[in-house]
């Protein structure tokens, strides 16, 4: 059935002009410098359209093209030719990519248009814009590869975009450290992707997704084990998933346009593209699809329970994209059953996730930059337009319907109860959990930003944002209404995506009726909103944060403990390692060589005595020499 | 004619030449040693001309006075120079050149 799949049946020469364009804009604002600074954000936002337009004439033209036949690809150069190991650039465009393609580039441009007037009063406003293309282009790289080395250079590309923009105000070491944290923990899933790399090409030969496809199967059932759990560990590095979830709220650093982009829109679910993507790879692996479900049911509890105690408004909106993005690694492990959902979730949550953070971004924009939501409170009256998009991402994100996360998160929690046995009860559970969590805490959000008594500070004037910011949420809050609904009608994603992540697949039996696990979430989601009810609405919400509060809440508030646990167990002993290493260089290496150099300087000194000047002692030296050579002459005769 | 006398000769000079040369202090006398030692070679190069009863030892006996007197002629100019400046034709004061 694999064998005989193939991945794209014709060819486009347009595929390169997605990534072409951004990157140029890119490449000019960087080598332009300063003399761009008029009008580089200006560029940079119609390169990034621009890319976006192509997206949809692609878009186009794949509609008028039939089901089986609809993914193209344009080869560009023979990139590696190595005796019989050959690997072309080459683009692939199929329904799973011109999905990320417009969400990229449309929700990329968006917000592209927000950071005009975000941005405005910082001098570097042209770098950051250099900087979001670049990452626009590195990103459309990475869904548009047609080979897992593709992938990887945008993969890469992606990670260094993210890294300049969480630094871009570097100033600041907080900053500049976010910065790193998020660069090296990053590191560490990219080992895995290039781990995954190099088991494809040593036990097939091949690096392309068409290639390692058509070995997929029972029979390599080992292989593909490891590759799924070497390719799990680069999805959870680049989604902070768990274990490597704990630079995602440090990356709120960056400017909050970057954290709806990168943070919560594109970049974060690159992971999610990625076991997507290897679908052939997972669905002959089971163990390691098991890993993944686990890893996605624990970070989506591990993201909901920190986002329950942040008060900086950035990070809670972090936690819950870990938890969001748990929902769907979690759907991606489930096989071809949860591809389609992984995806429509993925994509819903692009759109209100980053109208949330661009609304967060207002708020901050109206309040001199303030992320602690103990000084918002009644910001509905300042704010009306902030407040009313971030209302619908919000009832969007607790699935509410007819929102769009309520069909996408719905869809999750009904695959999980279906993944059959003890598992699909403990999975479903979990997902159920993690709804009305996220019920609690995006309440909890809401309440303390938009309602309750002013706890402004005693300069802030609290103003509505320009047009240039408020237009782009609203476009993004219409797609947050709009989106799920649109996906879900008659399973329309799901068979889009059909040809490409579920061939052949039949739908199983329920274990629950669809209706029944419906009204279990909107009865989750109901407590969830009724406990922030009591919790925060009852009882007024402090302007200074309560110290006298529960273990857990203090477990939560330092994010469960994964800085302390990475210190422990990570930073610690590796220091004591490198101290141990530089110790033993500086004694043991460097003694050794200086002390060979000691020996020979302390001999020279002794021996160098022998050179007395007399002209009488070199004559004794070579008269004795010559008699030796005469005599071992001699010897040699006799 | 034996011309094992002329060698054993020939070793006496170039013993007495080798002894001079490491034992005097005097320039000019461990120059002459030193003459002494190649006109010692000289003999026995003569010496093995005349028992093999060819050419070559002559040939290069006349070589080494050449370099003999090259060398004197240089030799002699240095000594004359060392003398000037330092008053003094002993080898042991010239003995700058060391550690």
């Amino acid at each position: 059935m694999e064998a005989t799949h193939v991945l794209a049946s014709g060819t486009s020469s347009m595929l390169v002009w997605l990534i072409a364009l951004p990157a140029l804009g890119a490449t000019i604002l960087l080598l332009a410098g300063r003399r761009s600074d008029k009008w580089g954000h200006l560029l940079a936002t119609g390169l990034s359209g621009a890319s976006f337009v192509v997206g949809v004439v692609e878009l186009f033209k794949m509609l008028s093209r039939d089901g089986e036949s609809r993914g193209v690809s344009q080869h560009l150069f023979t990139w590696i030719n190595a005796g019989s190991f050959k690997v072309d650039a080459g683009l692939l465009l199929d329904q799973l990519s011109i999905c990320f393609v417009l969400l990229i580039t449309g929700v990329g441009t968006l917000i592209h248009v927000y950071s005009i007037a975000y941005m405005e009063h910082d001098h570097d406003r042209r770098r950051f814009f250099s900087y979001l293309n670049l990452f626009i282009a590195a990103m459309l790289l990475l869904v548009l590869g047609d080979s897992f080395l593709n992938l990887y250079v945008g993969w890469e590309g992606v990670g260094l975009a993210s890294y300049l923009l969480i630094g871009f105000w570097n100033q600041k070491p907080a900053y500049a450290t976010a910065a790193k944290k998020a660069f090296i923990v990053n590191r560490i899933g990219d080992m895995g992707l290039t781990f995954a790399i190099m088991i494809a090409f040593t036990a097939f030969g091949t690096v392309s997704f068409q290639g390692v496809a058509n070995h997929a199967g029972p029979e390599h059932k080992q292989v593909m084990t490891w590759m799924g759990l070497a390719l799990l560990l680069a999805a959870a590095g680049k989604s902070a998933q768990f274990p490597l979830q704990s630079w995602l709220g440090d990356a709120m650093a960056g400017p909050t346009p970057v954290s709806a982009l990168i943070h919560a829109a594109t970049m974060v679910t690159a992971g999610v593209y990625l076991i997507t993507r290897s679908n052939f790879v997972f669905d002959s692996a089971p163990t390691a699809q098991l890993m993944v479900v686990i890893v996605g049911v624990v970070t989506l509890l591990f993201g909901a329970l920190i986002g329950t105690a942040k008060d900086d408004i950035k990070k809670a909106l972090a936690a819950s994209t870990m938890s969001q993005i748990g929902y769907m690694i979690l759907a991606a492990g489930l096989g071809p059953a949860g591809y389609a959902f992984a995806i429509m979730h993925l994509l819903t949550h692009g759109f209100f996730k980053a109208s949330m953070f661009l609304g967060a971004g207002s708020v901050m924009h109206g309040m001199n930059d303030e992320v602690d939501m103990r000084k918002f409170g009644r910001l509905r009256v300042a704010m009306p337009i902030t407040y009313l998009t971030f209302g619908l991402g919000y009832l969007a994100i607790i699935g509410v319907p007819p929102f769009s996360g309520f069909f996408s998160k719905d869809k999750i929690i009904e695959a999980a109860f279906n993944a059959g046995g003890a598992r699909g009860w403990i999975l479903g559970f979990a997902a159920l959990l993690g709804a009305a969590i996220t019920a609690f805490y995006m309440t909890r959000v809401m309440v303390m930003t938009f309602f309750g008594r002013k706890r402004w500070a005693d300069d802030a004037h609290p103003h509505e944002s320009p047009k240039l910011m408020t237009v782009p949420i609203i476009i993004l809050s219409v797609g947050s209404i709009a989106a799920g609904a649109l996906f879900a009608f008659g399973s329309s994603l799901q068979h889009w995506l059909e040809p490409v992540v579920a061939r052949g697949f039949v739908e199983g039996e329920h274990a629950l009726s669809p209706i029944f696990v419906s009204m279990m979430a909107l009865v989750s989601v109901a407590l969830g909103v009724a406990l922030a009810y009591v919790k925060y609405v009852r009882v007024p919400v402090e302007a200074m944060a309560p110290t006298n509060v529960s273990i857990w809440t203090r477990l939560a508030r330092r994010d469960l403990l994964q800085d302390a646990f990475n210190e422990a167990l990570f930073m610690r002993p590796g220091q004591y390692l490198t101290r141990a290493l530089s110790f033993f260089d500086r004694k043991v290496v460097d003694g050794a060589v200086n002390g060979t150099g000691a020996l020979f300087g302390g001999l020279s000194v002794r021996i160098r005595r022998a050179q007395t000047g007399y002209v009488r002692t070199y004559a004794l030296f070579i008269l004795v020499g010559a008699a030796l050579v005469l005599a071992a002459m001699l010897a040699a005769r006799i | 004619m034996n011309p094992n006398n002329y060698l054993v000769l020939s070793a006496l000079l170039f013993s007495i030449g080798a002894i001079g040369v490491v034992l005097r202090r005097n320039a000019i006398v461990v120059f002459m040693c030193v003459e002494l030692m190649l006109n010692a070679a000289n003999l026995a190069f003569v010496t093995f001309a005349r028992l093999l009863g060819n050419l070559d030892g002559q040939v290069v006996a006349f070589f080494t006075m050449v370099v003999a007197a090259c060398e004197v002629v240089v030799g002699l100019a240095i000594i004359v120079t060392i003398f000037r400046s330092r008053r003094s034709a002993s080898v042991d004061d010239a003995n700058l050149l060391k550690y």
